[in-house]
């Protein structure tokens, strides 16, 4: 009777075939989910993601606002945040990866504690968004630790040109607004008071 | 002189109306009263159907038909509130939920009750913090008054009511993005049928609604179905608060009926554009919609008209793009959003989207021959029904348009960088050989 299938896949019948010990050295092993006990998480962390965990039928769902919350702690999504979040979770840290890849507010680099986010999308690049983000760029090179990066539609159209620092919408801007920008940045405060959306 | 009609917009400007005390002197949850006690779910689920209110988000469908499709009976049910908000040139959802979030909050009680559903979430976008930190605030208000929980009102109706951040990704304004972003996975839109209102959140039946949709609602249990028809026109029923943006004098908000002349929104209620400029052409219903020229500023603005011209209604943002602005940089900013914004599920959005990026920015160094415009219509044709979720589509039929309508444009542009460039080259090359014979003779 021939058999189906004969070859080196299946030379040992049904069964997985052992380990083959110089293939398993090439490539980090995965990571499997870390264990609670063994993971250093700051209290505030876990209590808050277990806290978003309970509102939703599947704990899964807290997946996005559970990585928004390890960023605010770690300033981004580090493999220790992730690590952190996978342990609470209790899903492996790929997982998160995946999610923590695919969204423009989650950062997989250490790109700043702070942002400036400019609108340059199709409502605000005919009133010149771009010579706005060109000169905060300029003017905040030597800003540490601030994300300076052009953004898209941010739904303040009305405000255009306009830009989002740390949240905070304000337009519509000149470039010669930019170095009031960074000056606020560098002290601290609130760029253009009294410019920003619900200010008034 | 065109005017505004201000039914959702009504009380917008009054002081702390985000706060519930303010909203129930002005006669808030009253409405709520009436569904969920005076009213039976069929009723309230007839009486959204008679307004004939359509969906504000973007495609238009029928509110109440879309709640009719949610099955009946003892199973966990789920309403979602797409604040999502994304779409370029629309902010309308953002003035709603800033000042007004109670009023959304009493819609959506009175949808999930239509729908039988006992948990709802809003989708916000994470860009939204001023936004998302007030709508948090009137729920936990709303909670402390009663007007979400168990039995509310006395009724027999509980509801669960959370506020849910996106992390700043356009596609999970697609109805089932948002479901899988909100099941906590990337947000890639999944293959329709089952519909959402058959298998959505968690496999239930879910009903998924805009902000500004779900607005409506209480005005249409106080005030009628009737009510609510006699604003606009016999198919496209209602008031619609518009978006206008881009090259006008008075940006904003403006409540509309539908019917009124796209002429009387751009230039009576946004001013225009700027002194001496002349409208070269506009996005009739947010970045998706094709582009629409200046003869079509006499059309009436409704689902029907727009559809008809073409081009369509969606999200009821205008942006307005003047004569100053070169035709190709506009295609090239859309397909660059575009781009960033492809989840990268289905090949052709993915790779059509980045490669109308890459043959424009070649027209721009001039690089380019008049050939690719036709490439560019053939390559963006073919996305158009090959995907799994509009966005690929979203960025092809401007594209298209804008080629359709402005191909003298695309092609002069392309001889011109091709002429710069040429002589780029030229002076480049006469420098060198400059610097050559001088390095010769020493």
């Amino acid at each position: 009777m021939t058999q189906k299938g004969t070859g080196p896949f299946f030379a040992q019948g049904t069964q997985p075939a052992e380990p083959d010990a110089s293939v398993a050295k090439k490539g980090p092993v995965p990571k499997v989910v870390p264990d609670l006990a063994e993971t250093d998480v700051p209290q505030e962390l876990q209590a808050e993601i277990e806290e978003l965990m309970s509102r939703y039928p599947d704990h899964h769902s807290a997946a996005l606002p559970a990585l928004a919350a390890a960023q605010r702690l770690h300033g981004w999504c580090s493999p220790e945040a992730i690590d952190q979040v996978a342990a609470v979770m209790r899903v492996t840290p790929a997982y998160l990866s995946s999610i923590a890849t695919f969204y423009d507010m989650l950062n997989t680099e250490p790109v700043g504690r702070q942002y400036v986010w400019v609108c340059t999308s199709v409502a605000c690049m005919p009133k010149n968004a771009k010579a706005v983000y060109d000169a905060i760029r300029e003017a905040g090179g030597d800003l540490d630790d601030v994300n300076i990066r052009e953004f898209e539609c941010l739904g303040a159209c009305d405000l255009a040109p306009m830009a989002s620092v740390n949240g905070r919408y304000i337009g519509p801007l000149q470039p010669s607004d930019a170095e009031q920008i960074v000056e606020a940045l560098k002290r601290g405060e609130q760029p253009l008071p009294g410019r920003g959306l619900g200010d008034g | 002189m065109a005017e505004q009609t201000r039914v959702l917009l009504e009380h917008i400007d009054e002081p702390g109306l985000a706060t519930i005390d303010v909203y129930e002197r002005l006669g808030g949850y009253s409405r709520l009263r009436k569904a969920l006690i005076e009213m039976q779910d069929e009723e309230l689920v007839n009486e959204l159907e008679a307004s004939g209110l359509r969906g504000r988000g973007g495609a238009g469908f029928a509110m109440g038909k879309k709640a009719s499709f949610i099955p009946k009976g003892a199973m966990d049910k789920y309403l979602c509130c797409n604040a999502d908000e994304s779409e370029p040139g629309t902010f309308k959802d953002r003035l709603l939920m800033q000042q007004n979030p109670h009023l959304l909050i009493e819609g959506i009680i009175i949808a999930a009750r239509a729908a039988g559903a006992n948990r709802a979430f809003i989708f916000i976008r994470g860009e939204y913090e001023l936004q998302a930190d007030i709508l948090e605030k009137a729920v936990e208000e709303a909670k402390a008054k009663g007007y979400v929980g168990e039995r509310i009102l006395g009724s027999d109706f509980s509801l669960e009511l959370w506020v849910h951040r996106g992390q700043g990704a356009y596609i999970c304004g697609e109805e089932s993005a948002l479901l899988d972003a909100l099941e906590g996975k990337r947000g890639n839109p999944r293959l329709k049928p089952p519909f959402p209102a058959n298998q959505g959140l968690y496999q239930g039946p879910t009903l998924i609604n805009n902000v500004e949709t779900l607005c409506n609602v209480p005005l249409i249990v106080e005030k009628g179905a009737d009510w609510f028809k006699s604003f606009g026109t016999e198919k496209s029923a209602g008031t619609k608060i518009v978006s206008v943006s881009g090259n006008v004098q008075r940006p904003g908000n403006y409540e509309i009926e539908l019917g009124m002349t796209v002429r009387e929104i751009v230039c009576d209620l946004a001013g225009g554009p700027p002194e001496g400029r002349e409208i070269k052409c506009f996005f009739p219903g947010g970045s998706s919609a094709p582009v629409l020229t200046a003869d079509a500023l006499d059309l009436p603005y409704d689902f029907e008209n727009m559809a008809e011209a073409g081009s369509m209604l969606g999200s009821g943002a205008i942006i307005v793009i003047d004569d100053s602005v070169p035709i190709v940089e506009v295609a090239l900013r859309l397909a660059e959003f575009y781009r960033h914004e492809s989840c990268g599920k289905c090949t052709p959005c993915r790779e059509g989207t980045n490669w109308t990026v890459k043959m424009l920015e070649r027209m721009d160094r001039g690089e380019a021959t008049p050939m690719d415009v036709e490439i560019i219509d053939q390559v963006n044709a073919n996305i158009i029904g090959n995907c799994l979720c509009v966005l690929g589509d979203s960025m092809a039929m401007p594209v298209r348009s804008m080629i359709e309508k402005f191909r003298d444009e695309f092609e002069e542009h392309i001889e011109r960088r091709r002429q710069e460039l040429a002589q780029q080259d030229y002076a480049l090359s006469a420098h060198e050989l400059a610097a050559s014979e001088g390095a010769g003779i020493a």
